[in-house]
């Protein structure tokens, strides 16, 4: 029986999917110890309470809701001071964020504050009587970790995508609290949040990813990959590190060992070579389709389907047929 | 401006990793070593600041084992001031206790900033710098790709997935260096020779308790070996029949 916090991550009033992943991830860890609580702190400014209901469908006992101004951009120091005070008095066990690029910020000054053990980018734990054993790529994705992690409370992120969100509907019960400490008295301030892509899916969220690199030769080829993911409809696009070093795509699409690290159901690699540090970051999709005019490309290596040719003929046609698939 | 950056030696990734007898550590034969990327970064940072100010010093301080003094150099001799070596044979796997020793020996330094890596691509960690921030109290931004610092504060962009988020904090503060901030320059035979006449003192680090411990370490199953369906459009009907019925994934 152990009692877990969790924080429920939201960007400019709305939760993320990753809120959801943490949330069914601490619902099993709960169920695991033999059936405890799971809270969820939730923190924005005034009218985030509405996202609450989402926690209780994926399994969260209680929401935490911390509505405040100074919430409105991620302030990370009156969260980690709150978070940790809630351990402290809650009793909490265990704490699960997700390792996303907030929850690793928030989850080690938490840690530290706490002077308590963090297993960060968790793709798979189990329990051995109290301790976590938790499974962390190392090396790049090369190499698997697998850990234990002991002393009370003990602190986890979830690795986005490892751990999809799974409908566990509890009664909406939820708490309003307050910020162990002055929000708008951080040192740190957010001001200004500048969105990417906005309307289209993050790469983090996307079962699809249509990614070009070097291959297509030009910024506006781009538009090949676009009306590929268009086609999908649930698709996002990524790049190679190449590419985003011509600036023909921002560096947040960048995939790889110094990007991001993503792992849908469907990855397709377009004018891709599959240089090791690409691999890093992709290697753990579902299912890889590379499209590549040199039948030696790395990429080859490790895709499950594979066309030998030109992009510039073959993406168009691919498009088409996918359009026809969904129609 | 007085700069400190944590700097980590880790293995050149582009091989093939075995498992040591055991099964809880990486085979280290045949293993070749650089200085972690983000905080090649780092280092880049720290000295085009120094540089701009046209005064201060660059102080470079890692843990590891003795071997580790060549990466010291490395950044010694793109230009960092002087270095301290905090001499370990093994690092905990727990990244709070890598933290606390990094922390005492920044402790007393009255450095203007501390730059990190985001992450070190051995451990994949990325929580030593936020920790040390914490454990020293200092204002702390993370994954930062653009950097301003002038009259005592700074401005910051923090890479986000497919979002920034424009950060201002005052100093002294704690920074980890994302890919994008810079690109780090090569050493010069000038600097090379010069690092060799450099400071690099060696100490004990002081990890406290490790509540991490590595139970095993494994290589990920292989992919199985795909299947090339063609070598032109021609191919697209058979990919598309693939994905629906055998990956399933349409
Ligand atoms: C420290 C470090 C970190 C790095 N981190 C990353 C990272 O995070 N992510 C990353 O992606 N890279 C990273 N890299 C770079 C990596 O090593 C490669 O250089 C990069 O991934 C290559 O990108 P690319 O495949 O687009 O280009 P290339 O390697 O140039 O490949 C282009 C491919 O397009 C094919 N092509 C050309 N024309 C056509 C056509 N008409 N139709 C079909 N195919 C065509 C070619 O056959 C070739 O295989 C890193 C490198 C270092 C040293
Ligand atoms: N052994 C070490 N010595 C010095 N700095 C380190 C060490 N380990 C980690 N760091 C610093 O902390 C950053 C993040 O590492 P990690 O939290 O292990 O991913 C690295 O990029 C370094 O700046």
């Amino acid at each position: 029986m152990a009692n877990i916090l969790i924080f429920a991550e939201s960007r400019a009033g709305d939760l993320r999917k990753v809120a959801l992943e943490a949330t069914t991830g601490a619902r099993k860890l709960a169920d695991m110890s033999g059936g405890g609580n799971v809270h969820a702190v939730l923190a924005g400014a005034a009218g985030i309470a509405s996202k609450a209901d989402a926690l209780a469908q994926h399994g969260a006992d209680k929401v935490l809701v911390l509505e405040h101004a100074g919430f409105t951009q991620y302030n990370p120091e009156a969260l980690a001071a709150t978070i940790a005070e809630l351990m402290k008095s809650g009793g909490y066990r265990y704490a699960v964020f997700s390792a996303s690029a907030q929850g690793r910020d928030l989850s080690p000054r938490v840690a530290a504050k706490l002077g308590v053990g963090l297993v960060a980018d968790v793709t798979h734990f189990s329990l051995d009587g109290e301790t976590i054993v938790a499974q962390h790529p190392v090396n790049t994705g090369k190499v698997i970790a697998t850990l234990s992690l002991t002393g009370s409370p003990s602190i986890l992120s979830l690795r986005p995508s490892a751990f999809q969100p799974e409908v566990n509907a509890k009664p909406l019960v939820s708490e309003a609290i307050t910020a162990s400490v002055d929000p708008s008295a951080s040192r740190v301030k957010v001001i200004e949040l500048k969105q990417g892509n906005t309307g289209k899916i993050d790469l983090g969220d996307a079962p699809i990813i249509i990614a070009g690199g070097r291959g297509l030769k030009a910024p506006e080829n781009f538009k090949l990959v676009e009306d590929l993911a268009d086609a999908f409809g649930n698709a996002a696009v990524g790049a190679t590190r190449a590419v985003t070093d011509e600036g023909w795509r921002p560096h947040s699409d960048q995939i790889g060992q110094t990007g991001r690290n993503v792992s849908p159901s469907l990855y397709i690699a377009v004018g891709i070579s599959g240089a090791i540090q690409h691999l890093a970051g992709m290697r753990t999709s579902h299912t890889i389709v590379a499209i590549n005019k040199d039948k030696d490309a790395p990429i080859f290596k490790i895709a499950d389907y594979g066309i030998v040719g030109d992009a510039f003929e073959i993406v168009p046609v691919l498009t088409e047929a996918i359009r026809k698939a969904k129609a | 401006m007085k700069i400190a950056v944590c700097i980590k030696r880790v293995p050149v990734m582009e091989v093939k990793f075995a498992i040591a007898a055991g099964g809880t550590r990486v085979d280290e034969n045949g293993l070749k070593y650089d200085v972690n990327d983000f905080d090649l970064w780092a280092v880049e940072a720290a000295l085009q600041l120094k540089e701009k100010a046209n005064a201060g010093e660059v102080v470079v301080i890692s843990i590891g084992p003795d071997a580790a003094q060549e990466q010291i150099r490395k950044t010694l001799a793109m230009g960092a001031d002087r270095a301290v070596l905090l001499k370990a044979d093994a690092l905990p796997a727990d990244g709070l206790a890598v933290a606390r020793a990094l922390a005492a020996e920044l402790k007393d330094g009255a450095y203007d900033l501390v730059l990190f890596g985001r992450i070190a691509i051995d451990s994949s960690n990325q929580m030593t710098g936020p920790m040390v921030a914490e454990l020293l109290n200092l204002p702390c931004v993370t994954n930062v790709s653009k950097l301003e610092i002038a009259g005592g504060k700074g401005t910051a962009h923090r890479t986000l997935e497919g979002a920034t988020e424009v950060v201002e904090f005052p100093l002294p503060a704690l920074l980890t260096v994302d890919e994008g901030l810079n690109k780090e320059r090569l050493p010069s035979l000038k600097g090379i020779m010069a690092a060799k006449k450099k400071t690099l003192e060696v100490k004990v680090p002081q990890f406290g308790e490790s509540r991490v411990t590595i139970t095993k370490m494994q290589l990920p199953p292989e992919r199985a070996a795909g299947r090339i369906l063609g070598d032109s459009s021609a191919a697209v009907p058979e990919l598309v029949r693939l994905l629906q019925t055998e990956a399933k994934v349409l």
